[in-house]
């Protein structure tokens, strides 16, 4: 199925907007998309595997929380997961920059 | 859902009488006298209405200024920062003529020069807990223009627990947000985001940055649905998500859903009153109310260790450099940093550093000092190094900036 990677995640897709997986639930084609690419799993999952509070995944137009199955639904390859990030920019706090600032 | 099933504040003006327009104003407002969606009734209900902006930054500029052009009758501005020559590449409503004035000031001068029938609030202060509800009550309408996750929380739960609708905006990089939250029957944004990212996962300086016209863009929706729930018209975006790609111009709406068991707006809330966001979002507290600049500008001393790393001062590390000491300095930033400006010390990102760790072994056990843009992403470079087993590894405070401001005042700053 294909993956849409927001803008923050792309960093670690190797600037790619969309990608394409192979995998039966939404589970699987997770899985497979951290195993290309390494560096997201930190981002997505917690250290005990689960699916991070702040990730929200739509599974074409559907909240993936509110559907029966969750993580665990079907997904065929015409099936559209976009991963909706947690963005906060808006005004700017660009030059003063120190690891507690988002420096947007 | 359609705006004008949305209970609203506003909604009690009609039992009120509205304010009646002068001949002046009605001059001016003719676009949307003649437009029946709005006409006489809707234009003095932009009169009556009392709208919030929490922001005058990317969002807050194109917002205010065309809230403040259709005649929306009071405004209110919170900022506690000052004008930036930086913030003028999308704050279109501060200018070069206003660089190091309050922003609620320099944001007045303009609204009030393109509607001087315009009533502004300034509320020169950072929103907190402390403040937040009393700020909130005099408004119809709270239109978040924020630039963190805890104002983002905090904004939220304020306007749940005042019951006052939040047109919410968002943007980084290429990508922007929008929606509305916090209706009576619609989702808030802790339905969307139960929890902020740890702060070790909010995106770093290295991937900051944003198009400049992008704030214009969704500034102008978070305007947009404002102006539709004053009137009473449309379609909200309450229950709806709506995801904007500038570099691909693909716009998209997800459904969002009210959850029951949100601890602020569900059925059984456990958030009654406002909390401590910079604790719920894991993060250190400000050291000041006030200008950052204060901070930024004031000589930079050489700092006790921070996190087990010494932190060395610009003039320092000159010192150093002059006299011939065997220092070897590192910066960590992006490549396109470095063609922005430098001082010649090797590049290796942030990001890139545990892959190419070999490359600084001959440095293991001399004297390393990282630097990076104003010194946050090097402190981390140089924990990460001390932990690969790097001996004798500094941070240099305040980074290149501070190098610019104190020891080559020709190099520019960015």
């Amino acid at each position: 199925m294909k993956i849409n990677i927001p803008t923050p995640l792309r960093a670690y897709t190797g600037g790619e907007q969309t990608v394409t997986v192979p995998g039966a639930t939404i589970s699987q084609a997770l899985e497979a998309l951290v195993s290309a690419y390494p560096d997201l799993r930190q981002n997505l999952y917690t250290a005990d595997g689960k699916l991070r509070s702040f990730v929200n995944l739509y599974l074409n137009d559907d909240d993936i929380r509110y559907l029966p199955a969750k993580e665990a639904t079907a997904a065929t390859e015409d099936d559209e997961l976009t991963i909706i990030p947690s963005i906060a920019g808006g005004l700017a706090v660009i030059g003063r920059c120190s690891p507690q600032k988002t420096c947007l | 859902m359609r705006a004008k099933d949305i209970e609203m504040a506003t909604a009690t003006h009609s039992e009120t009488e509205l304010p009646r327009l002068t001949n002046d104003e009605i001059s001016r407002y003719s676009r949307h006298l003649i437009l029946p969606e709005v006409g006489m009734e809707g234009q003095q209900k932009l009169k009556a209405a009392k709208v919030l902006c929490v922001g005058t930054g990317g969002l807050g500029a194109p917002l205010a200024l065309y809230l403040a052009a259709a005649g929306v009758g009071t405004l209110g501005l919170v900022d506690f920062d000052t004008v930036d020559a930086s913030n003028l590449q999308r704050q279109i409503i501060h200018s070069t003529a206003t660089v190091g004035m309050l922003k609620v000031d320099s944001a007045e001068l303009m609204l009030k020069g393109l509607n001087p029938y315009l009533n502004v609030v300034k509320h020169n202060t950072m929103l907190t807990s402390a403040n937040a509800l009393e700020i909130f009550k005099d408004y119809d309408i709270i239109a978040d223009g924020t630039d963190n996750f805890q104002t983002r929380y905090l904004v939220n739960d304020a306007c749940v627990l005042t019951g006052k609708p939040n047109a919410y905006g968002s943007i980084f990089r290429f990508e922007g947000q929008a929606s509305v939250f916090a209706t009576e029957a619609g989702p808030c944004y802790r339905c969307l985001y139960p929890e902020p990212p740890p702060p070790g996962l909010v995106p770093s300086c290295a991937e900051g940055g944003v198009l400049g016209i992008l704030p214009g863009l969704v500034g102008v929706i978070q305007a947009t649905e404002v102006i539709k729930l004053i009137l009473g018209i449309g379609e909200s975006l309450v229950g709806r998500l709506l995801l904007v790609d500038a570099l691909t111009m693909k716009f998209r709406t997800l459904k969002l859903r009210k959850n029951p068991d949100c601890p602020v707006c569900g059925t059984h809330p456990t958030v009654t009153a406002l909390i401590d966001y910079d604790q719920f979002c894991g993060i250190e507290k400000p050291k000041s109310v006030g200008p950052l600049e204060v901070e930024q500008n004031k000589a930079v001393a050489d700092a006790p260790i921070v996190d087990g790393i010494p932190q060395i001062s610009v003039q320092e590390l000159k010192r150093r450099l002059d006299a011939h000491e065997d220092v070897f300095v590192l910066d960590v930033r992006e490549p396109h940093e470095v063609k922005i400006v430098n001082i010649g010390a090797p590049l290796i990102p942030l990001g890139e550093l545990p892959k190419r760790l070999d490359e600084l072994a001959p440095y293991k056990d001399r004297e390393i000092v990282v630097h990076c843009k104003s010194g946050g992403r090097s402190q981390k470079a140089a924990q990460f190094l001390k932990s690969a087993g790097f001996q004798h590894v500094e941070n240099l405070a305040g980074g290149i900036l501070a190098w610019a401001d104190k020891i080559d005042p020709t190099l520019p700053k960015y």
